[in-house]
């Protein structure tokens, strides 16, 4: 198993992130245990994806910083959120795990998957894929200086061959 | 007429003004931070007065209680007032149980209910028939929750908006009316260095 999570999470460490929001996925699940036990940190479990713009936004008035956890088909929950994201150029930092991609067992998970990256551009995102998992930590790195000095929205997409496959034990 | 028309008539008659409370809200908590949810609700805090610890949204409708949640857990010393709608709320209803399991003890959510939609025609929301938006803060978890539906019963809510142990929520039936427009500035990137630039000083936003 890669420590490609602790990599992501010592990078928004590096970043100075105080706030990680999410709505869990597999393959976050060692990042969010990770957020969970930083006494630092305020880890912060969302009912839906679109919260997450508003909460990072309220920290980002209130002088701290932030991630957006979530898995692709969130993004489809975000879009009316990222509008004000843009709107008041509040930065806004994702890491999206990919579903629908390769060996994706679950059909459901194709649409939004193909869908995700291309909407968030839709919506103003810079968005950088992770296919590497060496590049974890100097892309999360990247990714956060590009949101925070440049007030702008940016997703790291990582890729589903990246996290490996659900296959439901078939 | 349906059930919701009567009952949004009713609201006609709510004896608590929204702008007596919008005012009352700034005067009684001069160093809070206050986050006003999309619609009448920023009308009336701009009423009131036109302030740079208000952050008023002009969009992100549901999104008003998970900002107010951000600002508060980063801002730990400072009272964080959300004031919003019922149709602004009902949106973001999955928000209160996020607030909720955070347990921020500095945040207050404040809804003005008028039991109509009152950008778009004042059609009824779920209010009107009969959600219980204190009742959905309780089941979430909420330590501290007030109601208002007179304005003998304001004063106690206010009071605790000001200095109860939150997260409180406060449900304020307000009398459904049209008040004049009182528009804050409409550009969002400004607005949001104004906020941190009081909050934060003048280095937070390049200054």
């Amino acid at each position: 198993m890669s420590d490609w999570p602790d990599q992501i999470f010592e990078a928004l460490q590096g970043a100075d992130v105080r706030q990680i929001a999410y709505v869990p996925d597999a393959g976050h699940k060692r990042l969010i245990e990770r957020a969970r036990a930083e006494k630092d940190i305020h880890a912060v479990s969302l009912t839906t994806e679109a919260e997450g713009p508003a909460v990072l936004a309220g920290a980002w008035l209130g002088g701290q910083r932030g991630a957006l956890l979530m898995q692709s088909s969130g993004v489809g929950n975000c879009p009316n959120m990222l509008a004000t994201t843009q709107t008041c150029r509040f930065p806004l930092l994702m890491l999206v795990t990919m579903r629908g991609e390769f060996g994706e067992f679950n059909p459901w998970q194709l649409s939004m998957g193909q869908a995700a990256g291309p909407m968030l551009e839709m919506m103003g995102t810079r968005t950088f894929r992770l296919d590497d998992a060496a590049d974890a930590g100097p892309m999360t790195a990247a990714a956060a200086a590009m949101a925070f000095e440049g007030q702008m929205a940016v997703a790291v997409l990582i890729a589903q061959r990246l996290i490996g496959t659900k296959n439901f034990g078939k | 007429m349906t059930g919701e028309d009567a009952m949004t008539d009713r609201a006609n008659s709510f004896e608590i003004r929204r702008r007596e409370v919008a005012q009352r809200l700034l005067d009684d908590n001069p160093d809070a931070l206050v986050i006003a949810g999309l619609g009448a609700t920023v009308w009336d805090l701009t009423a009131a007065g036109d302030r740079h610890s208000t952050f008023p949204l002009w969009g992100a409708m549901g999104g008003a209680a998970a900002m107010g949640l951000g600002l508060a857990l980063a801002q730990p010393q400072k009272r964080v007032i959300v004031v919003t709608g019922d149709g602004e709320q009902l949106m973001g209803l999955g928000a209160l149980a996020t607030v909720a399991v955070q347990r921020p003890t500095n945040l207050a959510i404040v809804v003005f209910d008028n039991e109509s939609y009152g950008e778009t025609g004042m059609q009824a929301t779920h209010t009107a028939a009969g959600v219980d938006l204190a009742g959905v803060a309780r089941a979430a978890g909420f330590p501290t929750i007030v109601s208002a539906n007179t304005n003998a019963e304001l004063d106690e809510a206010l009071r605790t908006v000001s200095s109860g142990k939150g997260p409180v929520f406060a449900w304020l039936k307000v009398r459904a009316e049209a008040s004049p427009f009182a528009l804050p500035p409409k550009d969002g990137a400004w607005l949001k260095d104004r906020f941190r630039r009081h909050l934060l000083g003048p280095a937070a936003v390049g200054e």
